[in-house]
């Protein structure tokens, strides 16, 4: 018998810290879904498949723009000093991966504008003529499309890592304290990505290409999340208590159901059967993959909030 | 906890403040009053704490104008510089937003809470003739007084000069009386407050429930951390592993209500082996013979069974003191109304002592020293031919103070004559006494009921004229002529003024007194003028006391060793080991244990104590206080709490034998309790509606105790009597 | 250079809070919120039971993981004695650096602004005690310069055992509990 007695009740902290709620867990996921976008729409334009892949190289920047500034606002309604936000960018914290972050979204602008520069769409142009020239200008230019894709790509992956960094440099929540969780978080993003367009894209051959690259992702992400338990369950007692809250623990009928089952392999079947034509297309699929990946970090971030290096018995 | 921040009710004072000042803006306006300075910087003021009854020295600081924290007086040898939690969270009560603000009369029932503001001038008509009514109808001892703690000074000697006698508080009949009639009965003397225990230089110290630690008299929490540091022998006998307890070399288990059968046991074994101060026994003991021979039965084995504490146990514990004697100190407790037999636990605890020849002694119990500061010069108080209404025909023969629960029967009964009006001040009887049951029905028989507080508490819900008192950081009180250590004494004087109508207690005991036509008793001008007289008469210097708050005398002896002569102001002028008085008035003349009555099949005896950061029940509105522990909670034994399926933090009711339901309380799971009790932090479950923020945090032990057991050596109300089982509670 | 630390005695402690309410009127922390506050730590069995009883707060890490996350530059090391503190008007409130401290030393004033246990550096440069240590009516805690071999707190922590709390998270806690 050990009995912890603690008289601390600060708000969000105690008994376990609960610091942030909804706005983090969409902010990463939104990020790592952007991250998925800008590498898959930066590889096509990288191989100069821009024109056949559609879907990926128009829709996916500009609507990648709308996205990270939401999750960007997501981050910002989370500040308790709303208003001081710009204090990020006042100062480069070498050691602070959410400076690193915050400098990176800053990057990312500027690579997700030039993408839609590209092939701006029809109702930009007719309100800003001068894009056309613009457009013209660098869309002709393969080497400067070359670059473009390489900025997206790049950056798009450091995004993707950035999100589970953010995480796993807490070494104070054991749950987090796994370098592998930007790895996951990344590819998790471009699972998230490829599925969107399997949703979306219109052109058959799109769809299907992006199909078989999410069931590739699918199957990396799962042996990624293998890897990450292992990992835990490997190291100290706390990592591994830290583990069983997902595996049997409070959030593990959330983890097996949404994350694992529906969320990955249920789509992947599904998926892979559809691939090899064994059934029709379903959009089902794709959005439960996009649906695992949120909640894949609401798990994340709401468990690892919960790991603990010591247990509390509050007091009252 | 989403209650007000402290920055926010600092501005709510801060405006009803104002409020109060309007009046004087209209002054201002008209160039009469210059508009005071904003304060700026930080200013000290020495004083003394009234968060409990120790009166520790302490240092108030203001910055810019308003109350910022306490510390301790360094000059002060109670507190040495250091208060406890209460002290330093006490500030709080004068930012209190549900303080009383004005005098209030009642507008329908008693208890119905309803108020009409009135001024003091309303106020003090209305009970100046209520006062006169009674007088002519039932005389002057038909008014009896409440009173706790120094701040009563003043309205005792009101109440005095109008000709009652009966003056109480619930410190005797309800907290350490049993223990000082067990001590006088033993050495002719009291322990009395603060006590006269050594504990910084005890060898060993032995703690009979004592929580020190929980308990927070200062002095003794200090003393007591020294003696743990210096590696003293610490026993502790408690149902309930106790902070005291972890610091423990023995930490004995007892059941509860069990604790003659261990002392006699100790001192069987003590006298047996010949452990004991022979010496000091020799010279000093009456009847020790007799005493000894009657501890025969009571070996390690026979007490094995009534307490649960091994015989080797026992044995070791008792060689243990013995060894460190007589530097051994067997803490003779304070709050010591448990079980009935009280005082006769207490004189066995007295002649533990004795036995091992502590009193007088290094490392024992000191005699305590005081200046010679002379009471002011009234007149004659008119002498009451009816005499104390509490204790008539001197049925507990014992009772050296006047019992609280005495003047509340008489309340009842009218017998030995009626009691029609009662003044109370500074203790919420709801709370202090037991069965509140009885006291509300006492209540409805009065003719008056005045009741001066600082915060709408229960007993003030119940009065018909409530009188909002200043807190003690915004008043004088009357002078503190310490008996500790060493002489001193300590001054408790304003440090900010009151934010609106409140009013010290001199100032209302003296107005009071001049309506009454008693002005004579307060010829003084105010209350500063009173100090001065006494202390110009002492030869001390008020202008240096207001400086620093305490005046030191000089350093006497307080030891046996040290020159002080023993003397035992007994009937045989010895310590008493055998008691003829006792036997004369056919008690047992040495201690007899009495196997308590067993806690009916499946409920728990419902013990309780004090949190180190709470005082009874008067500091649960305090913010500061209260944010440290909002609730108590009830201790619940894991294997109890695994056999009712009771999870840690979920709410319950206690239900007592008599079918009294509390408010919900958290349960506590631990091992840290025996099985068959459950124990609770007393002052919580508050009802009175004024006190927004304490109502209905908690539960309440007084409201559980229906059933109490009375000391028939002292009157004194034992209340560890009562009985629990759970109910279920919503979230 | 001078290293703070603190060196509090779970022997004489009693666990009474004086030190949090000292804190909290020194400090004006707001209601519902603790920069210390005091752990009870009992094993075994009735009635057999060890208990440590130990007043907790930031650990002034000399490792603090809590300055490095943040992304203002607003929690940092004070120049005198290694005291990590918050620049109220740099920080944003992103709240990394309390998702950063195995202690869980840190929350959110209602103001907006990471807060937490200061060392009172207000009063040490005055040359006083924190108010914590000041107040303690036990005399438990010491506090002082581990550099200077002669101060309360070196030679106190040379000549008992003691601990910190959870060494295995990395942050090198400067306040040590004697047993
Ligand atoms: N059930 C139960 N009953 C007990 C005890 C117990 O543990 N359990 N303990 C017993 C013991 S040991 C004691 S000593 C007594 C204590 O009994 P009390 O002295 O009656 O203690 P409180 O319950 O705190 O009531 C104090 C009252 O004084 C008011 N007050 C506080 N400060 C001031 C002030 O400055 N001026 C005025 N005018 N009023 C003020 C408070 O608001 C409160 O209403 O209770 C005894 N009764
Ligand atoms: N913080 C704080 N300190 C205070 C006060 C306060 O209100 N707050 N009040 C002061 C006053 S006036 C008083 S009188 C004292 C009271 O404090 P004390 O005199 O020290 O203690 P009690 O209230 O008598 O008893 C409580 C303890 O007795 C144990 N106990 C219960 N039944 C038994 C039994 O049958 N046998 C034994 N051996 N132990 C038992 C309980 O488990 C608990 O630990 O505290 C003083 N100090
Ligand atoms: S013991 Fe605490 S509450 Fe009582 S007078 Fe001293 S400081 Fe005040
Ligand atoms: S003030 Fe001292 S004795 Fe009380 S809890 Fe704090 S450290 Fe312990
Ligand atoms: S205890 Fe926490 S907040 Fe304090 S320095 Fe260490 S990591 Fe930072
Ligand atoms: S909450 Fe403030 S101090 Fe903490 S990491 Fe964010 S900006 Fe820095
Ligand atoms: S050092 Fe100062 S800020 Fe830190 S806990 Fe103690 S009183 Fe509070
Ligand atoms: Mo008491």
């Amino acid at each position: 018998m050990n009995e912890i007695v603690s008289t601390r009740t600060n708000p969000m902290i105690d008994p376990a810290i609960h610091i942030w709620g909804w706005e983090i867990p969409v902010y990463l996921f939104l990020g790592g879904l952007v991250a998925g976008m800008m590498m898959i729409s930066g590889y096509f334009l990288f191989r100069g498949r821009q024109k056949e892949m559609a879907t990926s190289c128009l829709t996916l920047p500009l609507l990648s723009v709308v996205l990270l500034s939401l999750g960007m606002f997501a981050l910002f309604l989370d500040l308790a000093h709303r208003w001081y936000f710009w204090r990020m960018y006042m100062t480069f914290q070498p050691a602070s991966p959410m400076s690193w972050g915050s400098w990176i979204l800053l990057l990312v602008y500027p690579a997700l504008l030039a993408n839609a520069l590209i092939r701006p769409p029809a109702w930009l142009t007719a309100r800003i003529p001068a894009l056309v020239t613009l457009s013209e200008r660098i869309g002709t230019r393969s080497a400067t499309v070359k670059f473009i894709g390489i900025a997206n790509m790049l950056l798009g992956a450091m995004l993707g890592v950035y999100t589970g960094v953010l995480l796993s440099a807490f070494g104070a929540r054991p749950l987090w304290n796994s370098s592998i969780l930007g790895l996951l978080f990344l590819t998790s993003g471009l699972s998230s990505a490829a599925a969107f367009v399997h949703l979306v894209a219109r052109d058959e051959f799109e769809q299907k290409l992006l199909a078989k690259a999410d069931n590739a992702f699918l199957t990396a992400e799962i042996v990624i999340i293998g890897m990450f338990l292992i990992g835990l369950l490997s190291s100290t007692a706390v990592h591994i208590e830290a583990a069983q809250l997902l595996l049997s623990g409070p959030f593990a009928p959330v983890f097996w159901v949404f994350v694992i089952g529906l969320g990955i392999v249920i789509p992947l079947i599904v998926q892979s059967l559809a691939v090899n034509h064994k059934v029709a297309h379903t959009p089902v699929a794709p959005i439960l993959v996009v649906l695992g990946g949120l909640i894949l970090r609401f798990v994340i971030v709401q468990a690892g909030q919960v790991s603990h290096w010591t247990r509390l018995f509050p007091s009252h | 906890m989403n209650a007000l921040s402290r920055r926010k009710f600092l501005k709510i004072t801060g405006f009803t403040a104002g409020a109060a000042a309007a009046g004087t803006a209209a002054l201002r306006a008209t160039g009469v009053l210059q508009p005071p300075a904003p304060e700026r910087g930080t200013r000290t003021v020495p004083t003394s704490c009234d968060i409990c009854f120790w009166k520790c020295g302490a240092i108030a600081h203001v910055r810019d104008g308003e109350l910022w924290k306490i510390e301790g007086n360094p000059l002060d040898p109670l507190s040495e510089g250091r208060l406890c939690p209460r002290g330093t969270g006490g500030i709080g009560a004068h930012f209190d937003p549900d303080r009383l603000r004005s005098p209030l009369m009642r507008k329908h029932l008693r208890g119905e809470e309803e108020w009409v503001e009135v001024t003091w001038d309303e106020a003090f008509d209305f009970i100046a003739k209520k006062m006169t009514a009674i007088k002519e109808q039932h005389g002057p001892e038909a008014v009896a007084l409440f009173s706790h703690g120094i701040g009563g000074n003043f309205l005792k000697h009101m109440i005095k000069a109008y000709g009652s006698p009966n003056i109480t508080a619930p410190s005797f009949a309800q907290c350490r009386g049993p223990r000082d009639v067990g001590f006088r009965l033993t050495f002719g003397e009291d322990v009395s407050s603060p006590e006269r225990t050594d504990i910084r230089n005890a060898r060993c110290l032995v703690l009979i429930g004592s929580h020190l630690g929980e308990n927070m008299h200062n002095t003794q929490v200090q003393e007591f951390a020294d003696a743990v540091g210096n590696g003293a022998t610490v026993i502790v006998a408690d149902p309930r592993f106790s902070i005291a307890a972890s610091k423990a070399k023995y930490y004995l288990p007892v059941k509860p209500g069990t604790d003659i059968a261990l002392l006699l046991a100790w001192m069987h074994v003590i006298v047996t082996e010949g452990l004991y101060d022979k010496e000091y026994v020799a010279a000093h003991g009456f009847g020790f013979e007799q005493f000894a021979a009657s501890l025969a039965p009571f070996t390690p084995a026979w007490a094995y069974p009534e307490t649960g504490i091994e015989p080797s146990v026992i044995e070791a514990t008792a060689r243990e003191m013995a060894a460190h004697k007589p530097s051994t100190l067997v803490h003779p407790g304070r709050h010591a109304t448990w079980y009935g037999d009280d005082a006769q636990r207490s004189r066995a605890i007295a002649l533990l002592n004795a036995l091992l020849g502590s009193w007088g002694r290094k490392g024992g119990f000191y005699t305590p020293v005081s200046m010679d500061v002379p009471g002011y010069p009234y007149p004659e108080y008119p002498k009451s031919e009816r005499g104390k209404v509490d204790n008539p025909g001197h049925k507990y023969p014992f009772a050296h103070e006047t019992i609280t629960t005495g003047i509340r029967e008489a309340t009842l009964t009218g017998q030995p004559y009626p009691v029609k009006g009662w003044w109370v001040y500074a203790t919420n009887l709801i709370h202090a006494l037991p069965n509140e049951a009885e006291t509300i029905k006492a209540i409805q028989n009065l003719d008056l009921m005045v009741v001066v507080d600082v915060i709408p508490s229960e007993i003030a819900g119940w009065a018909d004229v409530v009188l909002p008192e200043s807190v003690y950081l915004e008043r004088h009180d009357d002078l503190n002529v310490e008996w500790f250590r060493e002489p001193f004494i300590a001054l408790r004087q304003p440090v900010v003024p009151s934010p609106h109508e409140q009013k010290p207690n001199w100032w209302i005991a003296k107005s009071m007194a001049e309506r009454l036509g008693l002005g004579a008793y307060f010829p003084w001008k105010d209350i500063e003028e009173y100090f001065q007289h006494r202390l110009t008469a002492a030869g001390l210097s008020y202008e240096r006391l207001k400086k620093d708050g305490i005046i030191r005398g000089v350093k006497q002896p307080v030891y046996f060793a040290e020159g002080v002569t023993p003397t035992f102001p007994t009937p045989s002028g010895k310590i008493e080991f055998m008691s003829p008085q006792l036997q004369q008035a056919g008690f047992d003349p040495v201690p007899v244990y009495h196997r308590p009555p067993p806690a009916p099949p499946g409920s728990y005896r419902l013990l309780f104590g004090r949190s180190p950061v709470h005082s009874f029940s008067r500091t649960q509105s305090n913010r500061i206080l209260s944010d440290m522990m909002p609730e108590n909670e009830v201790w619940v034994n894991t294997d109890i709490a695994r056999r009712h399926g009771l999870t840690h933090g979920q709410y319950v009711r206690l239900k007592n034998q008599d079918g009294v339901v509390s408010n919900r309380v958290r349960v506590k799971v631990t091992e840290r309790i025996r099985p068959e009790c459950v124990y609770i932090v007393h002052g919580f479950g508050h009802t009175a509606r004024g006190l927004h923020h304490a109502a209905g945090k908690g539960a309440s032990d007084a409201q559980l105790i229906t059933r109490y057991a009375t000391d028939p050596l002292m009157g004194g109300t034992a209340m560890n009597m009562n009985f629990v089982t759970f109910e279920p509670a919503e979230a | 250079m001078a290293r703070y630390a603190m060196a509090i005695d779970t022997v004489r402690c009693v666990g009474c809070m004086d030190c949090v309410a000292a804190c909290k009127t020194e400090n004006g922390v707001p209601e519902g919120y603790d920069r210390d506050w005091i752990t009870y730590e009992s094993t075994g069995q009735f009635p057999t039971l060890h208990m440590e009883i130990r007043s907790e707060r930031c650990n002034h890490c000399d490792d603090p993981p809590c300055v490095g996350c943040c992304p203002c530059g607003a929690s940092h090391i004070h120049e005198r004695g290694g005291v990590v503190l918050v620049h109220h008007d740099k920080c944003s409130g992103c709240k990394a650096c309390i998702a950063a401290c195995p202690y869980d030393a840190r929350f959110i004033h209602p103001d907006g602004y990471a807060d937490k246990c200061t060392f009172c550096i207000h009063r040490v440069e005055a040359g006083k005690d924190p108010a914590c240590v000041a107040v303690c009516p036990t005399h438990c805690m010491h506090f002082g310069d581990l550099e200077d071999p002669h101060s309360e707190v070196s030679r106190i922590l040379a000549s008992r055992n003691s601990h910190a709390l959870v060494p295995a998270a990395g942050t090198k806690p400067q306040i040590f509990y004697l047993r």
